[in-house]
């Protein structure tokens, strides 16, 4: 048996397949091709959750997407555990279990149900108004506690175990909605050859034909219909038909993006399907058959449970097989709740009146009620519900007043009327218009290659929605270029037709501030709260939706934007197109993270660099770090060193004798052509004509505003041919910005650039005995600093390989760079370790070599300045050719601001206390005992401790430092100040003999 | 996601390809070392930054790497049309009135 209220042949599940679940505990059984909501509705279930912020107790307001009230925490198990899920859209598996939420320490009795009754303090712009004093109240009391209450639902607090698919797709025609609608305009498209996608949000196509047991198609039922098209559809090689498969955004150029839920709905999905999958297709014409939905009754306490839209109550009966009530109430404003009213008659529930706000309205359905014996009640008005949590009694009375009558029930179906799904079409940038006659906004003015068809384009009437979305179909795939369809269009031989209705607040929704008649159930926002957000001045619906919070919910106002609008135009005075409707976003429903990541998380977020040297720094057990996408050997800890310990030997061993680093991720650039030198000269500070092949020069590179943008080594091979280094974090700006040049301002130079960064493995050797490690190895390159002084490039081999050879230094040792091509660049490294073996070379890493290059001074770009340092200002001046008459950044250097005194310029810093290391980023202060806040005329850039120089050295940006050499400054910390002297830039072998010792 | 047409590749290709870069048909100037304070202002800071058509730089970054120019409506976000570097400023623009 699953549950008391599933009637026997009603329905179109299968009765044989029972799915066993549980809700907050209790056990219940359900069939097969249930939603949850349809399931524990079976089961007479009808509270499921408590209200945001009164707590009040709520059961299902719909059978679909726009459920505001029915959010259930789902948890598979610990790591999958998804809050908010709708229970009208969760199918059930065996063995589901749902939590309810929003309540504490039971569903039942719930602590915070106290707001609904202190709920005066609680009105529109409550948040606004309560938490604005004082202020520091607001992190340390206000915001924790909001957030502590506010949380619908938990999240999951372990890494998703799950995987996310993701697709990209192209088609011809993509229908959006797989109703009566979205079907015909698909079959329409399908039949001409075009390549259609058709995607529905529910398991089963069909829409509102899901309900509408009035409706025949080519001589089936609706529905029956609807699978028959579908299996043609899907059998058909240029269609793919996608159900559970949500369109949440419309973007630029007919970009839309879909989710389909693979597994959710699977009781063991197994690893290798994935959760959820996102699509993201460009289409040459969309096609929107979104429907429409059903909008509630706005009156006193219309929230309690068992009070729900009269299409879903048709829905849970006619397609679940399930009675939502025994004795229902129905409350209206149009003709649709009379079907839902007929459908439950007939199928043996209890009618105990039907309320319609309506004065004499007529029609077959009506006569139809009439007939099966249904009490009907023409201008009236239900003015309050009793029950708390659940439904008992509806209040009826005139709507102009009079005498009230209490009519026992244990459900109410309410209709006010439908609102056109314009979701998409107004994400497309369409704009909406009002229809004054029929009072809903309909697609009016398109953005883009899409068209609307059926009741999301207003249009009412089975016979007439399948006769505009067939032309539709037909006519976007003859846009999209395909021929014109020889198909034949599906034959309306009965539909159901929904009537208008009404918009905002009925009788029974105040005055009375003390009603709660609710228009936004899912953020509990009332009749009252739009009234008084208007008296308080919110006179634009944009304001008055923020500061009643009405429509931002997590179902965005599906039912309840058009109420809202409506009774503020009322508030105002003003017509309805006057006030305006809330533009909307994606997404359309609640998208989750996982897919719209997909697979970039974790080792694939990013790429990972590594160089050819790699392998060999991990056997040896380097520790790295993260320098842009590359991994960097850090430091090379020796038997138990911490980093210090290893960055001071590994200082002391280069300097001593010599050692080996891994410089591989240099940006490398090659710049070919008979303009190169020309070339060069533009984009570098420095003279480049006349620098001799095989010579280096440490160049300079600018932005147009004079600022330094990058540095590195340049060697020239040959007349035409240059060497150009960059910062390993710079290469791939620098390579634009040269590209930029070259393509835009100086096309007319006859120049290559290429990027040969992961070319050439780069093993820097550094030391008084570096000469000795590299020259056994080398062949074809005198090693003499005669034939190869510092500053120079050769090409040759080393151990019978190729090499571009520097002579350079990064260290202020006599030093090499060897460049081989990446697939040696291992065997070379071990082979040039081997040699070092003999000398007792060290490997260090990049922390010994940020020390050793600020023992000398030498400058890293993006550390010791920050894009506002000129090359003045770094003490670089002699790097740019002072007769050069144009190279990009010159004119920048000329601005007034750049030529001022005072300038921030690099200097060195020494602790008064040797044994003080700054902090890198301290600020720096003339005077320690001025008031706060002191005036900070510079900043710590660099500060290490040097084992070499016995002390710490730091390098820092301080204005006019290169005036204050001898100065005293001081660094002011939280444990004290700590006092430096400004000295020169280098501290380490001043004169610089070591480059050649 | 917008789709842009690459004028040397001759096809449409997604945005993510693309990188763009600023304002376009700002020339720097032959003699920018002589230029006033003035005229390096416009040159290097000033920017049109309209409500409406805007012509305006682009580089194919992940496909051909060639930087082109592209007129586009920074209201609907519209590309109007693309044209090779170096080509001048279109006169007349495809489906938009003037
Ligand atoms: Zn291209």
């Amino acid at each position: 048996m699953s549950g008391a209220f599933r009637i026997p042949g009603a329905g179109r599940l299968k009765q044989a397949k029972t799915a066993r679940f549980s809700f907050d505990g209790q056990a219940y059984a359900g069939v097969e091709g249930d939603t949850l909501a349809s399931a524990l509705l079976a089961n007479g279930v009808h509270l499921v959750g408590r209200s945001f912020k009164y707590h009040r107790p709520r059961g299902f307001l719909s059978a679909g997407a726009e459920e505001p009230n029915a959010l259930v925490q789902i948890a598979r198990d610990d790591a999958r555990k998804t809050p908010n899920v709708r229970a009208t859209v969760q199918e059930l598996y065996d063995g589901l279990a749902a939590q309810s939420q929003n309540r504490w320490p039971s569903l039942a009795f719930d602590v915070g149900a106290v707001n609904d009754i202190a709920s005066p303090f609680f009105s529109a712009g409550f948040y606004y108004k309560t938490f604005m004093w004082p202020k520091a109240a607001w992190k340390s009391l206000y915001e924790p506690k909001i957030r502590a209450a506010a949380g619908l639902g938990v999240s999951p607090d372990r890494p998703d175990p799950d995987h996310y698919a993701a697709r990209f797709a192209h088609c011809d025609v993509l229908v959006l909605g797989g109703g009566a609608a979205g079907i015909a305009a698909a079959l329409a498209a399908a039949e001409t050859g075009a390549s259609v996608m058709l995607a529905d949000e529910q398991a089963e196509f069909g829409g509102s034909l899901r309900f509408e047991t009035g409706a025949r198609i080519d001589g089936q039922d609706g529905f029956g219909w609807a699978q028959g098209a579908i299996a043609k559809l899907k059998a058909m090689d240029n269609v793919r038909v996608l159900s559970r498969t949500t369109a949440f955004g419309y973007y630029a150029q007919n970009f839309v993006g879909l989710v389909e839920r693979v597994s959710d709905h699977l009781q063991n999905p197994g690893r290798e399907l994935a959760r959820e999958r996102l699509w993201q297709v460009r289409a040459k014409r969309v096609v929107l058959a979104t429907g429409a939905i059903e909008r509630h009754m706005v009156f006193a306490d219309n929230d309690r449970p068992g009070i729900m839209l009269a299409s879903a109550a048709r829905t849970y009966l006619n397609h679940y097989g399930v009675a939502v009530g025994k004795n229902v109430g129905v409350y209206t404003a149009n003709d649709s709740a009379y079907a839902a009213a007929i459908d439950l008659k007939k199928a043996g529930v209890n009618i105990a009146a039907i309320v319609d706000l309506r004065d004499n309205p007529t029609g077959p359905v009506i006569d139809e009620a009439r007939a099966l014996g249904i009490e009907i009640n023409f201008g009236r008005a239900v003015v309050r519900a009793g029950g708390k949590f659940r439904v008992t009694s509806m209040t009826v009375q005139p709507k102009n007043g009079g005498g009230e009558r209490t009519i026992p029930v244990d459900a109410v179906l309410m209709s006010a009327g439908w609102t056109p799904s314009v979701h998409l079409f107004s994400q497309s940038r369409g704009k909406v218009a009002f229809n004054d006659e029929t009072k809903r906004f309909v697609p009016g003015t398109y953005a883009q290659d899409c068209v609307s068809v059926g009741a999301c384009n207003g249009t009412d009437g089975l016979a007439a929605t399948v006769d505009e979305a067939y032309a539709a179909g037909a006519k976007a795939a003859k846009d999209a270029g395909a021929k014109a369809a020889k198909g034949t269009k599906p034959k309306v031989d009965a539909g159901e037709s929904w009537s208008r209705g009404m918009l905002g607040a009925a009788p029974g929704a105040g005055p009375d501030t003390t009603v709660k008649a609710f228009v936004d159930f899912q953020n509990d926002v009332t009749a009252k709260d739009i009234r008084q957000a208007v008296h308080e001045g919110m006179h634009s619906i944009e304001h008055v939706k923020r500061f009643t919070t009405n429509g931002m919910a997590t179902d965005q106002g599906k039912t309840s934007n058009m109420h809202g609008l409506a009774i503020a135009a009322e508030t105002l005075g003003k017509p309805i197109p006057q006030v305006g409707l809330t533009t909307f976003r994606a997404p359309y429903t609640p998208v989750t993270f996982g897919s719209i990541v997909g697979h970039a998380r974790g080792p694939l977020f990013d790429p990972t660099r590594r160089t050819a040297i790699h392998p060999w720094a991990e056997a040896q057990g380097a520790v790295f770090e993260d320098v842009g996408q590359w991994k960097r050997a850090w430091y090379f800890p020796k038997g138990g060193e911490d980093m210090h310990a290893a960055v001071d030997r590994e200082c002391v061993g280069v300097r001593k004798t010599a050692g080996l680093f891994d410089a591989s991720t240099l940006g490398k650039i090659e710049v070919v052509g008979p303009d190169a030198a020309k070339f060069m000269e533009l984009l570098y500070t420095n003279p480049w004509e006349k620098l001799e092949p095989g010579r280096c020069r440490y160049g300079i590179m600018l932005r147009e505003d004079g600022f330094i943008y990058d540095d590195g080594v340049v060697g020239r091979l040959a007349p035409d041919r240059f060497h150009v280094t960059t910062t390993t974090g710079g290469a791939p700006r620098v390579m634009n910005h040269m590209e930029d040049y070259l393509q835009t301002e100086f096309p007319h130079l006859n120049v290559w650039l290429s990027s040969i960064t992961e070319q050439w493995a780069v093993i820097a050797v550094q030391g008084p005995k570096s000469r000795n490690i590299i020259a056994p190895l080398v062949e074809g390159i005198d090693m003499s600093d005669e034939a190869l002084p510092h500053m120079s490039v050769r090409e040759g081999k080393i151990c019978g390989v190729p090499t571009r050879l520097f002579r350079m230094s990064f260290t202020g040792e006599r030093g090499f760079e060897v460049n081989v091509p990446a697939d040696y660049g291992q065997a070379v490294w071990e082979a040039l370790w081997a040699e070092g073996q003999k000398h007792g070379a060290v490997a260090y890493g990049t922390e010994t070599m940020h020390v050793l290059r600020a023992e000398k001074g030498y400058i890293i770009v993006g550390q010791d300045t920050d894009g506002t340092v000129t090359p003045n200002d770094a003490g670089l001046d002699w790097a740019v050719g002072k007769k050069k008459t144009d190279f990009v950044g010159i004119r920048g250097l000329a601005r007034p601001d750049l030529v001022a005194k005072g300038r921030k310029q690099l200097v060195g810093l020494k602790t008064k206390d040797t044994k003080v290391v700054l902090e890198e980023g301290a600020q720096i202060v003339a005077d320690p005992k001025q008031s706060i806040p002191m005036k900070m005329i510079g900043h710590v850039t660099s500060s290490y401790w040097s084992e070499n120089c016995g002390r710490s050295i730091a390098l820092a940006l301080v204005a006019g430092g290169r005036d204050r050499m001898g100065e005293t400054l001081y660094v002011p910390m939280p444990n004290g100040v700590i006092e430096v002297e400004v000295t020169g830039m280098v501290f380490f072998d001043e004169k610089g003999e070591r480059l050649n010792g | 996601m917008l789709l842009i047409r690459c004028p040397y590749c001759e096809e449409e290709r997604p945005e993510l390809e693309f990188r763009n870069a600023g304002e376009a048909h700002i020339a720097r100037s032959a003699n920018i070392a002589g230029e006033s304070d003035d005229d390096f202002e416009k040159f290097f800071f000033i920017r049109s930054n309209p409500k409406g058509v805007i012509h305006e730089r682009w580089r194919h970054m992940h496909g051909c790497a060639r930087f082109f120019n592209a007129v586009r409506d920074t209201v609907t976000d519209k590309f109007i049309m693309t044209y090779k570097a170096g080509e001048p400023k279109p006169a007349k623009l495809p489906g938009v009135a003037k």
